[in-house]
């Protein structure tokens, strides 16, 4: 049971989530962003970062990578697809995810801990945690805010307080299917007490779990 | 700039006596495109030429020293395998002259002098001054300075984990902009800045050439300010975080793959300086072809090549049968490379453009036969009148002392500006911005790297030997305090015009001072930068020298202590010498706006024992703070705060900054401490802070000091 991590240029987080994963038991291999072959992988991860140096707009450019069109594919069979922060704006503009991001409300970047509040456990990402459950998550972006006019998204964590004026103060988002998901902060940041949080073990474990029933 | 009826050489930044240098090196008149490199290379900012003769007297050796001074970065050895690269450098003048590309460009610059010697880049540090919030330009200056650290850290994706911000009417014209990287990389990966043999092949990678930058060392880094200085923006360059990341990326692939002989970064001087540095080092003379520079504007002269400080430019030299491996590698991370150059026999470097020799002059020249000045220097007269200031204090009424220091956007809180900086990526950061020192894990090993950056400007005016010696003890105590013993020191020294006796007075003053220091502490100092000429209209800053400490913590507390850990009923501890009333150059004086006294010198055997003392109980204790500005008051106040706890504590002189001083709460009975060097003071609880039995409320001093920064940028 693997799972790729997508490197583009640009993107930094990629070293942290394979951390992460590695850590809670889990295989993952990075993949850049030129590859079109997917088939050794159950799961897909989009780690955050700067692709493409934001340019545009946030995940405009990226979206048209090759690898994209199979993440597409994996996607809609009902794979596994978690974007962490510029992965979730790059699942926005590939249309994986309704809506799409704007910059935060006071237009600054946040780097801080979140409170954030598990609304729905029905994702690939929340699955292992309870409704209603809280977990302090890092938060790190300046194109935050989503904003979904269709009312389709699937709000499935939300800010405690609302950071970034983040549309139902959503801080995860899912497909109908629940198959894919984009998070705003940062899971992998909170996998270990000594950096302040181990609340994102919960997230990230429950997707590892999901590749093995998807 | 001058006028255009000045000569050339004038013209470029070189006196008349340069020029005649020149002329008796090459044997015959310069060439234009000669001319504009020497300038750039005997620049202040590039050649050191007042500072050199003095920098001499810094220790340097220690057995964990891999690479010290004179490379793009230090080097030390931290075991297991596993080398630390670290830099500092300072982007004043840019800074001011466009704030948020000057800052950003100091980030850029800094990065590039790390991952050249083949470390990954995994943090940085930022020291920034400026004038007082209350003018708007510092406003301007101060918000421009922090978004482009941020747009460009975050960016290019290493953390800013800590820094220090500060505020002073002597910064008013002339704002500091001092970072710091650490790098990290294996001891097989180490890369130094040569040219390698003849017949290695010159490819720069890489952002194509511009306009951007041209001058910025000779003309910007190594000149006084004026009201025209404002014109002098496009010798500012331009940064470009995107361009970076890849080039990281694309030159770390290099070094994975053992595929580069050298490499050195474009930064101050160009491709004059990638040239010539390299082969020099190498001992190798280098053959380079202008026109195969990629440059981003048609119709740009030899000079301006030569140089153009554009950014995220780096040189490699690669043995030729690797050339096609280096270009794939290149091209997969979509960075742009180009063959310029070929390294030759002999030491000649030759330019040419439109297949024409545009300068042709010993390679080494340009860096080694700089010239090097022994300026007067002369203790100020003004130094006694200063330090015979009388303040002792006297009716300070202790409560509303300490809430107008907490309410100092040089004291209160940084979080306005460092939740702006990614700190937290590469999931090392420990111990982040807003603590004494930062504290990085070592994944995969029991340690971890500590850094703390300290500078004290008005500290240094009124005695720089003393205040630049506390400045190294300071660092080496906020390092302590994570639990780490001092490795190595760089420090950023940043003075006025050292045409001035007095300004070389304390150049020399500064130098010895952090060197004393240094020695009783035994950490040598691998590397460092000199920021002169940080005057305007006349005025000279402070002498405000930064030390860069870096320490290691093997093995890393179990639980580090952290000013949030302090719990009701734990005793409070003062560790280190009593304070005396002395409050010369200290942040009390600055409230009431006096600055006069001569500081309390620091002692270097006590110094030694404290930070031993405080390192080995940061194994031990819940908590451990640094006495610095605001003295123990302030340093209670930020514990207080931090944990949400009161306290009532009984101590002398409380607003006193004498050095070698720390706090240490821990519960009852977990720790025997020894009465000689340490005393208790008092006990956590309560939901009031009381000195001396005078108390503000915790919830008035956490206002003040959280929204210190905010309520002066919006006063």
């Amino acid at each position: 049971m693997k799972t790729a991590v997508i490197v583009f240029p640009g993107v930094n987080c990629e070293l942290d989530v394979l951390h992460a994963v590695t850590a809670l038991g889990g295989e993952a291999a990075l993949v850049w962003h030129r590859e079109t072959d997917l088939s050794d992988f159950e799961g897909v991860i989009l780690p955050g970062g700067f692709a493409h140096g934001d340019a545009l707009r946030t995940g405009a450019i990226a979206r048209f990578s090759p690898v994209m069109a199979s993440v597409a594919h994996m996607a809609g069979r009902g794979a596994p697809v978690l974007g962490i922060c510029n992965g979730w704006q790059m699942l926005c503009e590939a249309g994986l995810i309704p809506g799409a991001h704007i910059a935060n409300r006071d237009l600054s970047f946040i780097c801080r801990f979140e409170e954030v509040e598990v609304v729905d456990t029905g994702s690939v990402l929340t699955r292992a945690a309870n409704v209603g459950q809280r977990l302090r998550i890092p938060l790190n972006s300046y194109q935050g805010a989503w904003v979904d006019p269709s009312g389709a998204g699937r709000v499935v964590m939300r800010y405690v307080e609302d950071p970034n004026g983040s549309q139902e103060r959503a801080a995860a988002v899912a497909n109908a299917a629940g198959n894919v998901v984009g998070v705003m902060p940062h899971p992998e940041r909170a996998t270990d007490r000594l950096l302040g949080s181990s609340d994102g073990e919960v997230l990230l474990a429950g997707f590892l779990e999901s590749l093995v029933t998807a | 700039m001058t006028t255009t009826q000045e000569p050339l050489h004038r013209q470029l930044g070189l006196t008349d006596d340069e020029h005649e240098k020149v002329v008796d090196l090459l044997g015959r008149q310069p060439e234009p495109a000669e001319l504009a490199m020497y300038s750039v290379m005997w620049s202040e900012h590039c050649s050191y030429k007042s500072s050199k003769h003095h920098l001499g007297r810094f220790p340097t050796q220690a057995p964990w020293v891999v690479v010290g001074p004179g490379e793009n970065a230090g080097v030390v050895d931290i075991g297991d395998g596993w080398l630390a690269a670290l830099r500092i450098e300072s982007h004043n003048h840019p800074s001011f002259v466009e704030p948020h590309q000057g800052a950003a460009t100091g980030v850029g610059g800094i990065l590039r002098d790390v991952f050249t010697m083949g470390a990954r880049p995994i943090a940085l540090w930022d020291q920034i001054r400026f004038g007082p919030l209350s003018e708007p330009r510092n406003r301007y200056l101060f918000k421009g300075v922090v978004s482009g650290i941020a747009g460009y850290g975050n960016a290019v994706g290493v953390p800013t984990v800590g820094g220090e911000i500060a505020f002073d009417e002597c910064y008013s014209g002339n704002p500091l902009v001092n970072v710091m990287c650490l790098g990290l990389l294996r001891r097989e990966q180490l890369v130094l800045g040569t040219a390698g043999e003849p017949g290695s092949v010159a490819v720069l990678l890489g952002k194509a050439t511009g306009r951007d930058g041209i001058g910025g060392a000779s003309v910007l880094a190594s000149a006084s300010f004026d009201q025209a200085s404002a014109g002098l923006r496009p010798s500012v360059q331009v940064g470009d975080p995107f361009e970076e990341k890849k080039l990281i990326e694309a030159c770390l692939e290099l070094y994975d793959k053992d595929l580069v002989l050298g490499v050195q970064d474009l930064g101050a001087a160009g491709l004059t300086c990638a040239t010539s540095e390299p082969a020099g080092r190498a001992g190798v003379g280098m053959d380079v072809d202008l026109d195969a520079v990629p440059a981003r504007e048609s119709g740009m002269s030899a000079s301006e090549l030569l140089m153009s400080e554009s950014q995220e430019r780096m040189m490699a030299f690669v043995s030729p049968h690797l050339v096609p491996e280096v270009l794939a590698t290149a091209a997969k991370w979509e960075v742009d490379a180009a063959i310029v150059g070929e390294v030759k026999p002999g030491n000649t470097l030759t330019i040419r453009h439109h297949e024409k020799v545009v300068a042709e002059v010993p390679a080494a020249s340009l860096a080694d036969d700089a010239p090097v000045y022994r300026r007067p220097a002369a203790r100020p007269e003004w130094l006694d009148d200063l330090q015979a200031i009388p303040f002792d204090g006297t009716g300070l009424e202790p409560s509303d002392t300490l809430l107008a220091l907490l309410s100092d956007p040089s004291i209160g809180s940084t979080v306005w500006a460092h939740t702006q900086y990614d700190h937290m990526l590469f999931l090392n950061t420990v111990i982040g911005p807003g603590s004494d020192g930062s504290l990085l894990r070592l994944k995969g090993t029991s340690k971890a790297l500590a850094v703390s950056t300290d500078g004290n400007g008005r500290l240094c005016l009124l005695d720089p030997r003393i205040g630049a010696a506390r400045l190294v003890y300071e660092a080496a105590m906020n390092v302590a305090v994570t639990g780490a013993r001092p490795l190595a020191v760089v420090d950023n020294l940043n003075l006025g015009n050292p045409e001035k006796p007095e300004v070389m007075w304390q150049l020399q003053e500064t130098i010895e001072g952090i060197s004393e220091a240094c020695e009783a502490l035994g950490v040598p100092v691998v590397g460092g930068n000199v920021s002169l000429y940080n005057e305007t209209e006349g005025v000279d800053i402070h002498p405000t020298p930064v030390v860069g400490m870096l320490g290691l913590a093997d093995p890393m507390p179990a639980d580090p202590p952290r000013l949030g850990r302090a719990e009701a009923g734990m005793e409070i501890w003062e560790i280190g010498p009593n304070a005396t009333d002395n409050l010369s150059g200290s942040a009390v004086q600055r409230l009431f706006g006096v600055l006069g006294g001569r500081p309390t010198p620091p002692d270097p055997e006590t110094a030694v024992e404290s930070i031993q003392l405080v390192a080995d109980l940061a194994h031990r204790v819940a908590v451990l703070h640094d006495v610095s500005d605001g003295g123990l008051a302030v340093a209670l106040a930020e514990i207080c705060i931090a944990s949400g706890h009161g306290a009532v504590v009984d101590a002398p002189n409380p607003f006193s900054e004498d050095p070698h001083r720390a706090l240490a709460v821990f519960p009852t009975g977990t720790v025997a401490m020894d009465a000689g060097s340490a005393r208790r003071i008092g006990t956590v609880g309560s939901d009031r802070i009381v000195i001396n039995g005078s108390g503000i409320p915790l919830d008035e001093a956490t206002d003040r000091w959280e929204n210190a920064v905010e309520r002066a940028l919006t006063a």
